[in-house]
């Protein structure tokens, strides 16, 4: 609220995409919020106009092209993607201050309704293959590469009994594989540098890209 | 100032509150007419963006009436309509409206005496809370654009 104070004509977008199935930033929530930003400028004695609408793709150019038609009548635009959808309008709309609505954390799977978990880091250079389908990266506390630490009691990490050991997760599994022997082999120290530590990264496919 | 007269939504369950305000209405209990009813199929069909309307639109408070635990007709949407209660009293909260405007009410079909009762409770208690600050500014507005 504090950032979009100063503006009378707020265009709210959101996404289609990932935020929509993970409930944060689809249709719905883009009416959820425009209704309670509305009553909560009123209850501060203040009148906004807000513009409500929802792409397909914020992180792709060719939808976000489809907001030119709006720009001219808002001051300012909420986005409720991920943090790519924000930049990419951001990007797109210079003249136009873009504020995020969505507080992107993670990549994560869903283990039940409502209840979203940390899966993949997007490290680069997948373990998976070799970690019975359970990742060490995203899922030890510690990102160790070869087997638990000291604090993995009875299937849990010492950070919460909430979290599971994700070495005690690759190990049960293993086993369940008859791979017990993979667990043998020893992974070598990771090269951080595909997991961002070589900076920004960036992907090209020859045969798309003009 | 004027006497002030809360206005209160109430969506009400077709198979349990909506009925129980019919027996109320043939028993001829007395219940205040601030409360505005709209009768849905279940409890659990109320949206937070319903609720949310409404208190947009300057109602005072709004309840959802549903079946008691156990009985409703579609298994437990009268208890996932608790749930939405309690989550949006919290982001009511935060918007300055106030979570204390909204509640959740359980009864049957057959307790037209408990739905007056209710709409007595409820109307009582948000005249206490006064007029909600949406409803305070809309009617300024309107006052505005008369004169």
């Amino acid at each position: 609220m504090d950032y979009i104070q100063p503006f009378n004509r707020i265009l709210l977008v959101g996404c289609n995409e990932c935020v929509t199935v993970c409930s944060a930033g689809g249709r719905k929530e883009v009416g959820l919020l425009s209704s309670a930003l509305q009553s909560a400028f009123l209850s501060a004695g203040k009148s906004i106009d807000i513009k409500e609408h929802t792409l397909e793709r914020q992180c792709d150019p060719e939808y976000v092209e489809e907001l030119v038609g709006m720009m001219d009548g808002v001051d300012a635009v909420v986005s409720m993607a991920c943090g790519c959808g924000v930049q990419e309008v951001a990007r797109r709309y210079k003249n136009k201050p873009v504020f995020p609505a969505v507080n992107t954390k993670f990549m994560g799977a869903s283990e039940r309704q409502g209840v979203w978990a940390e899966r993949c880091q997007g490290c680069g250079n997948c373990l998976l293959g070799i970690t019975g389908g359970i990742c060490p990266i995203a899922r030890c506390s510690k990102q160790l590469m070869n087997g638990p630490c000291g604090g993995s009691t009875n299937g849990k990490c010492e950070i919460s009994k909430e979290v599971d050991c994700a070495w005690q997760l690759i190990w049960d599994r293993l086993k369940m594989l008859g791979q017990e022997e993979r667990y043998l082999d020893i992974i070598p120290a990771k090269d951080w540098r595909t997991a961002g530590g070589g900076g920004p990264r960036k992907i090209v496919r020859e045969d798309l890209a003009g | 100032m004027e006497k002030f007269e809360p206005v209160i939504v109430a969506f009400c369950c077709h198979y349990c509150a909506y009925t129980a305000a019919d027996m109320a209405g043939s028993q001829r209990l007395d219940y205040p007419p601030n409360v505005k009813i709209i009768r849905v199929p279940c409890s659990g069909k109320v949206d937070a963006i319903h609720i949310l309307k409404a208190f947009e639109r300057g109602a005072d408070g709004v309840y959802v009436a549903g079946c008691l635990e156990g009985d409703c007709h579609f298994k437990n949407g009268n208890l996932k309509a608790e749930k939405q209660v309690q989550y949006l009293k919290k982001s009511l909260d935060e918007i300055g409206i106030g979570g204390d405007r909204l509640e959740m009410v359980f009864m049957s079909a057959g307790m037209g005496e408990l739905f007056a009762r209710k709409a007595k409770e409820m109307t009582e208690k948000i005249r206490q809370l006064g007029p909600s600050p949406v409803h305070t500014q809309l009617e300024q507005q309107a006052k505005q654009k008369a004169s």
